[in-house]
């Protein structure tokens, strides 16, 4: 036990203390932010307010709370996953520069070095996103707040959630990995993949019928969706306070892919938790296995 | 005196490449044990079996006694390595490396730091423990990485080319150490070297080439089976010298002659008494032997690397 905490403080303070690794993994949700809130919030908005129905007047603010719940879930669900492949860098470091070697020739358990490993991104990208999420909070609260404390409570969970499933899945994949230039390409590609299919850059209801069935299958996606609902729950409630008929907020909700369907049929939040709380169990499921059968050369 | 290491008709291969071939030797407890051979001999890929980094075809490895495939968690308490790169965190400072390393073997809060003292006093790092790894000189590095690999207190120390790169007072200051660790705890210290000179110390040497031993004794033995003795005669002529009849090569102020063995030696000496009024004898280097041996020098080797 003592050997695991000891490893997982030896992780996390190299992950904060190589400038590199922590602003590329800080600076990943910034961007963005900034990018979303450059260009992306114009285009939202002005989509938005084309399709509301002539009879409905909707205020500034509300608007702009919506707009903002989108782009701050677009990007804190993207983020989750990002950044815990940038934070599980050190895994693959290791192994290139032969600490992993000489971890190995001691009598630690290979179960305690790869969940050192586990739990030392959980926290990093945990931290990340966290500052992440407050970044995004006081945005909302410049251009329109409408959640609840409720609302803030169940976002962190589903960061959480993400987070847990995203260092998962990078803790998998980095498995495989054993050069630098291996971890670079693997975090170009989910940077600027993951998003698509997660439904975070593009609404999963924009895509055609085939790729929607196929994304589906994928438990990102229901985490992005969490993230939606909680984000512009507030102001969608507001809407309906304001005028806008039920059946147009479900239409916006299924827009805004608060509704997610599988093979046409709804999925509630509790399946969404559900289906990510399982796929965390499996995915950190596999990467034990594979830490403990995977044979020396 | 019982073996520390026994390895028994040890093979490995990587697909087509056969690294260690029907690897036999043992070494004894509290022994310097040199272990030679060229870029590619065998040398770390039977390193990275003793300590279970890697996987063996067939053949057995013991070590204290204890089978490397049914103990190997207790084996791994008993070995310390220095790795030829240091593999310390550089970003983290001396002490969380050595916590961190000290951890994996169970030693912490006081006995740690019990330990620290002791490495400390006997490697001299006082003033070193909060500074930050990346910012020590190499010396100073290495000195941490020896530590690191003590902490635990292992009987067998594998130091993988562990002077490369130092300077010749880090190098001693690194055998006096070792030296004391011998005498005072026994260690038995398993090394590989491409610096001739530290493997001419060595109780006993095996030279490596393709995988399997191509020669192996005690320095003295090496020496004497494969290079010839030198006699370097000051104060006489070439003519003199060529009249003696065996090879020789001139040096600044001397002649150096080659003579197979110091027996010979003996005999020319006593057969031309005129001429040996100032000389010495000497054996053949460990260069000369590994040279003999493999028809490679261990320097070139270096200096490719």
């Amino acid at each position: 036990m003592q050997a695991s905490l000891i490893l997982i403080k030896r992780n996390v303070k190299l992950f904060f203390k190589d400038k590199g690794m922590f602003f590329t993994a800080l600076i990943t949700p910034a961007i963005l932010l900034v990018l979303y809130a450059s260009f992306l919030g114009n285009v939202y908005r002005d989509s938005f307010t084309s399709n509301l129905p002539t009879t409905v007047k909707l205020s500034e603010s509300v608007i702009e709370g919506l707009v903002g719940g989108q782009l701050i879930s677009s990007i804190l669900a993207v983020s989750c996953v990002t950044v815990a492949f940038c934070s599980n860098f050190l895994m693959v470091q290791d192994r290139a520069n032969g600490t992993r070697k000489d971890l190995c020739i001691s009598p630690v358990r290979p179960a305690v070095l790869s969940m050192s490993y586990y739990v030392a991104t959980l926290i990093s990208t945990m931290l990340i996103c966290l500052i992440a999420l407050g970044l995004c909070l006081a945005y909302v609260a410049v251009v329109g707040w409408y959640m609840s404390v409720a609302d803030v409570f169940l976002l962190l969970l589903d960061i959480l959630l993400l987070v847990l499933f995203g260092t998962a899945l990078s803790s998998i994949v980095n498995f495989f990995l054993s050069t630098q230039g291996q971890i670079s390409a693997v975090g170009t590609i989910v940077s600027s993949g993951y998003g698509f299919i997660c439904g975070a850059y593009m609404p999963i209801s924009s895509f055609g019928e085939g790729l929607q069935r196929v994304i589906s299958f994928l438990p990102g996606t229901y985490g992005t969706s969490l993230v939606r609902n909680h984000a512009m729950r507030g102001a969608l409630a507001e809407m309906k306070e304001e005028g806008m008929p039920s059946e147009v907020i479900e239409e916006l909700k299924d827009v805004l892919d608060c509704n997610l369907y599988f093979f046409d049929n709804p999925v509630t939040p509790e399946t969404m938790y559900l289906i990510l709380g399982g796929t965390v169990v499996i995915l950190v499921g596999i990467y034990v296995l594979i830490n403990a059968t995977v044979k020396r050369r | 005196m019982k073996n520390m290491i026994e390895i028994d008709r040890l093979n490995k291969s990587f697909g087509d490449v056969h690294a260690v071939r029907d690897l036999s030797f043992s070494v004894r407890e509290g022994e310097l044990f040199a272990f030679l051979g060229v870029n590619g001999a065998g040398k770390s890929t039977t390193i990275n079996i003793i300590c279970g980094e890697l996987q063996k075809d067939s053949g057995s490895v013991r070590i204290d006694g204890m089978e490397l495939d049914r103990e190997a968690m207790r084996i791994k308490r008993e070995i310390g390595v220095v790795f030829q790169s240091s593999v310390l965190d550089s970003a983290l400072s001396v002490r969380d490396n050595l916590e961190s390393r000290a951890s994996l073997y169970g030693i912490t809060g006081k006995a740690f730091e019990a330990r620290l003292e002791e490495l400390s006093g006997l490697l001299d790092l006082g003033g070193l423990e909060r500074r930050t790894v990346g910012k020590l000189s190499g010396g100073q590095r290495r000195r941490i990485d020896i530590a690191r690999a003590l902490l635990h207190r292992p009987k067998l120390l594998i130091l993988d080319e562990p002077t490369t790169g130092l300077d010749p007072q880090t190098r001693k200051t690194l055998w006096n150490v070792i030296a004391t660790l011998r005498r005072e705890e026994g260690l038995t210290v398993f090394l590989t070297t491409h610096y001739m000179e530290e493997a001419a110390d060595a109780d006993f040497v095996v030279i490596l080439d393709s995988g399997s031993i191509c020669a192996e004794g005690t320095p003295l033995e090496l020496k004497n089976t494969y290079t010839g003795d030198f006699i370097t005669v000051y104060g006489i002529d070439e003519e003199q010298v060529r009249m003696l009849g065996v090879g020789y090569e001139k040096i600044r102020d001397a002649y150096r002659l080659v003579v197979p063995n110091t027996r010979a030696a003996t005999d020319l000496i006593l057969r031309h008494p005129e001429l040996f009024e100032d000389y010495e004898i000497t054996k053949g280097k460990m260069d000369d032997v590994f040279l003999s041996v493999t028809g490679k020098t261990l320097r070139e080797e270096s200096a490719e690397k």
